[in-house]
């Protein structure tokens, strides 16, 4: 495959970002996740589809560092990632959402999205605890970014509500922003439209592609809803019990004989 | 009427991001404060400093601390008296070995000697959670206990195993040791809660607070957004314990003068602590006050309805207070988790749309 393209709605698609090499997880005896290999290039969205327990979880949480692969490797940015805490992953630029959201509900919506920029704030604890100086002037300039994610994605009226007293949708998308506040390279969703009706998917969809688009952030997700991954997406990955069937753009997806079994059960006689 | 954030415009982070952002509440502070410092000193007498207000001021120091780790960074903590105690025992080392250092700088040492040490018991919170945890500091206040019982270096071979402060002066006035005036007590105290409120409020609205709340509210997604556990919780621990060390030495030195390690300290000492900061509020500063204050003035307040006015023998009125405190202890786990302290922000809340409902 050619190193960077054009793609025909005129976005570019650079170099390999991630590369996930022959990995394998078990938890015992179990194997979860056998042997796949794919790739994440920089700029694209990528999603990872498959049935109820195919994998893709995993997947996500090997690659956030939460699950360590007993076989394979991960390259990120064209070197191969040591075995990391997520705490090292979050700051080497990977962010991520929860398929069950994972928010601070104790506080409200501009502490928890503030809370996406702390790989970005340095100050020590005697400077924080005089607070005037060198911790207001970090606390500041972090504000400043956080409201450029609260403005996009259209947040400002409950920047001072307790994240608990708000509906769904809007914690998920308060969980984007939280996501998003850490300028990552990588950003990993993991069913960003669950439980979601037709208006919110259209609206979370409108937010992947502003994102990708005006951050140039690249993006893999899982997903359910075929008709969003397919508009969405510039390939995807099909696994099915821990295994890769199937990697292309769509299209080529949409035609794979083993995609359709998994997903449409193959007649036994 | 005048209780409105309408018409109080932040144009800057700055003034958006300030510990009271309505007007009054600003006036209120600094009135309170004026009161603290400029007529309280004039009017107090040895009642009123040794029944009440020394004593609240060094509990909302030990409040805030243990508000710090378990309200904020959500880790259970029996240990408050063996911390305390470690303070104590810290000041009166420093004292008798730095008779020429001033006590000011003691009482901040004996913070940072019990910060490591609160630091080192907190380890295991990195494996265990909740109750277990609980369990765990519960080992170190016994065990703390039993130490400065058992290795006599630590009361300087004193026949009675008993530490008694030494008198020493801030400025050329006495505030430790028998001859100290009840305005002096009174006065370092409060210097001490000021600072330490003020710093326990910039840690907790900035980058540190966002730190120990993420890992209290939801430690994965702490994990997942760059929050190294250990680093959190044992900064927790630490910086709580600081707090706990300065309440535990001005308790010793200021207040009690001599203390008895397994009676001053003992594990009652953690859950009154304990106790101040569920119906204060977890989570907050101000609820370390209340929590303090509310905490303290109930004996009071019951001896003098139930001895002095009503005439009921002393024992019985004693053994009422127990079963009130209890009895509120329920009430407040059950009807108001949240504490005093969210009785205040309810009220504040009516009190911003007042006369409308709504």
């Amino acid at each position: 495959m050619k190193d960077s393209y054009v793609t025909s709605d005129g976005r570019t698609i650079g170099g390999v970002l991630m590369d996930m090499r022959g990995i394998t997880l078990r938890f015992g005896g179990v194997e979860a996740i056998k042997n796949i290999s794919f790739d994440i290039r920089e700029g694209e969205i990528r999603a990872i589809i498959g049935p109820n327990g195919a994998g893709k979880s995993s997947m996500l949480n090997v690659i956030s560092g939460f699950y360590h692969p007993q076989e394979g490797e991960v390259w990120f940015r064209g070197a191969k990632r040591p075995t990391m805490r997520p705490y090292d992953v979050a700051r080497q630029g990977i962010a991520r959402t929860f398929q069950n959201i994972a928010l601070f509900e104790g506080m409200s919506v501009l502490d928890n999205v503030m809370c996406g920029r702390l790989t970005h704030m340095k100050t020590g604890v005697f400077s924080q605890a005089i607070w005037h100086g060198a911790a207001q002037r970090e606390e500041v300039e972090n504000r400043e970014a956080v409201e450029r994610i609260i403005d996009f994605l259209e947040i400002q009226a409950i920047r001072k509500t307790p994240v608990g007293r708000l509906p769904y949708g809007l914690k998920k998308r308060v969980e984007l922003a939280r996501a998003l506040a850490a300028e990552p390279k990588l950003l990993l969703l993991d069913e960003p439209m669950a439980g979601m009706n037709v208006e919110e998917k259209e609206d979370m969809s409108r937010f992947i592609l502003d994102v990708n688009d005006e951050f140039g952030t690249t993006i893999a997700l899982i997903e359910h809803d075929m008709g969003v991954v397919m508009d969405l997406s510039d390939r995807v990955v099909v696994m099915d019990y821990g295994r890769k069937i199937g990697d292309g753009t769509p299209d080529e997806v949409r035609g794979n004989q083993e995609v359709i079994d998994a997903y449409l059960g193959v007649a036994h006689d | 009427m005048f209780y409105r954030e309408a018409g109080d415009f932040k144009t800057s982070y700055e003034a958006d991001s300030q510990t009271f952002p309505i007007k009054f509440d600003r006036y209120r502070f600094w009135a309170v404060l004026a009161v603290a410092y400029l007529v309280i000193p004039f009017i107090i007498n040895d009642y009123w400093a040794n029944a009440i207000l020394v004593p609240f001021l060094i509990y909302t120091i030990a409040a805030i601390g243990l508000n710090i780790l378990t309200g904020y960074c959500g880790q259970v903590s029996l240990g408050t008296g063996g911390f305390m105690a470690v303070g104590a025992y810290a000041m009166y080392k420093l004292m008798t070995a730095f008779p020429d250092v001033s006590i000011m700088i003691h009482v901040i040492l004996a913070g940072g000697i019990t910060a490591v040490v609160g630091a080192a018991f907190g380890l295991p919170s990195l494996r265990i959670k909740g109750f277990y945890l609980a369990v765990a500091t519960l080992a170190a206040q016994f065990f703390l206990v039993w130490l400065f019982n058992k290795v006599a270096w630590f009361y300087n071979y004193s026949a009675s195993g008993q530490i008694n402060a030494p008198e020493r002066f801030v400025g050329g006035i006495a505030v430790t040791g028998p001859n100290t005036d009840a305005w002096a007590k009174y006065m370092i105290c409060l210097v001490f809660v000021t600072v330490c409120a003020i710093i326990a409020r910039n840690l907790t609205r900035g980058t540190m607070g966002r730190k120990w709340m993420a890992i209290r509210d939801m430690d994965i997604a702490a994990e997942i957004i760059g929050v190294n556990p250990l680093q959190a919780k044992l900064s927790a621990f630490a910086v709580s314990s600081f707090f706990i060390g300065i309440s535990g030495a001005l308790f010793f030195s200021v207040y009690l003068g001599a203390v008895e390690v397994g009676e001053a300290f003992g594990i009652q000492k953690s859950f009154l602590v304990l106790f101040m900061v569920i119906i204060g509020g977890l989570g907050s500063i101000f609820g370390s006050f209340a929590g303090a204050g509310f905490l303290v003035l109930l004996p009071v307040a019951l001896k003098v309805i139930g001895v002095d006015l009503l005439g009921w023998p002393t024992d019985i009125v004693a053994h009422l207070q127990l079963v009130i405190i209890g009895a509120l202890i329920m009430f407040f786990l059950i009807k108001e988790p949240h504490g005093l302290a969210q009785f205040w922000r309810v009220a504040k809340e009516k009190l911003r749309l007042w006369p409308f409902p709504y």
